[in-house]
């Protein structure tokens, strides 16, 4: 068989990468409190008492803010970028895309680092605004990505027959542009909300007394006996997380299918 | 009053010249065609026109109203694009009715105006169909009832028809032809098809690099080419250099092969003398001499250097006696005319008024 050697290698890879997520749900309904094996009995009790933590409430809460209004704002950022790369020419617009997908490669703890020093010297208060903006930092450069797909395989006449038959500027954005790439837009703010919700350094960092989902998690580490909840608040952030991921693809391949275009691509 | 009248337009990309002092003017109700090889700028004459292009110099006006501050969601123009630019998550109906979009009409009325705008262009009973999901020739109807829903005094259409096979066009070509009629609104059409632009147009514009070459009726353009260069894109010309002669009021044209013959004056321009020069002539206009035809005119004898056969006719190219390089001649096939294998001898014959008398190469 051709390629056997790359196929052990891939699947080797992805044992490593997904066997210590698929720990996470075993010990979460394991009702031991030590994180060993062979398990004790089968229980929901870690789930159960979720809810009854008004910390997590908070975390929780704080976290959902934090990334509703990052995915909002890279997302119309990415909207802003996208087009703009798709439509106009402009002086070093190669220098520029690229400042701004620069965040995808730079080591988050040098990003959050960097912002506190700043947030610090100008006097901004750390808390969820600080939050929002260094997770807009990292998740605009995922949107512009979505959405620059979504954009460049716009074809520009379709704009001219719209202003052709008497549409000013923006009613054609709204009529034809939007609703072409909505599916790159859900499929960008679904991206951008998962990966806020799921980011752990920059928060730490940033967020001072508001802890978000992810600094909470981290908090409770320190006690042993709390692993097992925390087992399970993490069990159900992967799911979530994995379910928003998939609607995200559905969504930018609907959006290709409808336009009858060619898949090229995109990040999933 | 011309309809539309362009003077002087030049427009600059960057430090190309894209179009370079055109000037033309189109009538109400004409089948005006822009006729060019890739890239003369046949489409950004178009879009000049439609405003999505803005001229470095001239002007242009639409019904006797400079187009200059007008842009192009209000002008009276439609556009059908090359691509169609059919919207693809509309459906048939809403694409053809997007342009009613602002008008007061109720919605029963639109929804009549679209019904009856695909019924025009054949496609009765298709408006609830997806428009992504239309065939080409459909998307073609399709993008025309949209352009003509808003009856613009001019409809403009980029290569309507170059994605479409070569029945499909044919048959695109006469209904394009017979709708303009029923409408009567002005068409400017642009196509690099030579044939398509004879076949459908009241007048032709040729464009080389930019500028018109020539602008003229179909006949006139095939028959009195201004130039070697729009006789040879439009049809098949034979181009034989020779000499021109005076002989008292009468020119002599002096032909390798086909000897000395006098050319009808009608077809010299102003300040064609004697003296080199190159002559066309249509390869319909020569005709090869089977035995049992009477010659009429002059012939000379030569040989069958090859020939292809395309059913209707045979395209012959014949090696005259004493020229140098074959000439092209085509003729009807009829039953009882034999076709010619390459080395047969043969007789040419030619119709006197057929020569048309360019610069030299
Ligand atoms: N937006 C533009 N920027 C720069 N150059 C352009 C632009 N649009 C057209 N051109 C150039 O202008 C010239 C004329 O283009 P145009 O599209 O009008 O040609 P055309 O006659 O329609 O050709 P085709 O038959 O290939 O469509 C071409 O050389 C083209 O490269
Ligand atoms: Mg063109």
């Amino acid at each position: 068989m051709r390629g056997g050697g790359l196929r052990i290698y891939a699947v080797i890879y992805l044992v490593f990468l997904y066997l210590p997520i698929l720990l996470l749900p075993v010990f979460a309904f394991n009702s031991s409190t030590i994180i060993a094996f062979p398990l004790a009995s089968f229980t929901t009790e870690w789930f159960a008492e979720l809810p009854r933590v008004p910390a997590l409430r908070d975390a929780l809460w704080v976290s959902l803010k934090i990334a509703v209004l990052t995915a909002l704002v890279s997302t119309l950022l990415g909207v802003c970028a996208a087009r703009a790369a798709a439509r106009y020419r402009f002086a070093f617009k190669g220098t520029i895309m690229g400042l701004i997908m620069l965040p995808l490669v730079l080591p988050e703890i040098i990003v959050a680092v960097s912002l506190l020093v700043v947030f610090l010297q100008i006097g901004l208060p750390l808390g969820s605004l600080t939050v929002v903006l260094g997770h807009v930092l990292i998740c605009t450069p995922f949107c512009v990505a979505i959405l620059n797909g979504a954009f460049q395989s716009l074809d520009i006449s379709l704009e001219e027959a719209a202003i052709d038959l008497g549409e000013t500027g923006w009613s054609t954005f709204r009529l034809i542009i939007l609703p072409l790439v909505m599916p790159g837009i859900i499929s960008s703010l679904l991206i951008a909300f998962t990966i806020s919700m799921d980011e752990f350094i920059i928060a730490f960092f940033l967020s001072g007394s508001e802890a978000t989902l992810p600094v909470y998690l981290w908090g409770q580490l320190r006690f042993p006996q709390r692993l097992p909840v925390v087992m399970a608040l993490g069990t159900l952030l992967v799911l979530a997380s994995v379910v928003l991921l998939t609607i995200a693809e559905v969504a930018r391949r609907r959006g290709v299918a409808r336009r009858g275009q060619q898949d090229n691509g995109g990040f999933l | 009053m011309a309809l539309i009248s362009l003077s002087g337009i030049d427009k600059y990309y960057g430090t190309y010249h894209a179009l370079r002092d055109i000037s033309l003017e189109i009538e109400g109700g004409e089948f005006f065609s822009l006729l060019g090889p890739s890239g003369c700028g046949k489409t950004t004459l178009l879009r000049t026109i439609a405003g999505f292009e803005t001229p470095d110099k001239g002007v242009l006006t639409i019904d006797g109203r400079d187009m200059a501050r007008v842009s192009a969601n209000r002008r009276p123009t439609n556009m059908v694009f090359q691509s169609y630019a059919i919207f693809p998550h509309l459906t048939v109906a809403q694409n053809v009715g997007f342009g009613l979009r602002r008008s007061d009409l109720t919605k029963a009325e639109k929804a009549r105006e679209v019904g009856a705008a695909l019924e025009m262009v054949g496609l009765g009973g298709y408006g609830a169909r997806a428009a992504h999901a239309l065939s080409g020739g459909q998307r073609q109807r399709v993008a025309l009832a949209r352009a003509l829903i808003l009856k613009p005094k001019v409809l403009l259409l980029d290569e309507p028809l170059s994605a479409l096979d070569k029945k499909m066009r044919e048959q695109m070509q006469s209904e394009l032809r017979q709708l303009q009629r029923q409408v009567g609104i002005t068409f400017v059409l642009v196509t690099h098809d030579q044939e398509e632009a004879l076949i459908m147009s009241d007048r032709i514009a040729v464009m080389f690099e930019g500028e018109i070459a020539q602008l003229a009726t179909p006949q006139d353009l095939y028959l009195r080419p201004n130039s070697r260069r729009v006789g040879e894109f439009i049809g098949m010309m034979n181009l034989i250099p020779g000499r021109m002669d005076r002989d008292g009021s009468q020119m002599i044209g002096d032909i390798p092969g086909l000897g000395r013959l006098p050319i009808v004056p009608d077809l010299l321009t102003d300040g064609q003398g004697p003296g080199d020069c190159t002559f066309g002539i249509r390869p319909e206009s020569m005709s090869l001499v089977f035995n049992g035809e009477l010659p009429t005119g002059k012939f000379v004898d030569g040989t069958v250097v090859e020939r292809a056969y395309y059913g209707d006719m045979t395209y012959y190219e014949v090696l005259l006696d004493g020229g140098t390089a074959p000439v092209t001649c085509s003729m009807k096939n009829l039953v009882s005319r034999p076709v010619l294998d390459a080395g047969a001898r043969t007789r040419l014959a030619w119709e006197p008024g057929a020569l048309i008398v360019f610069d030299a190469a």
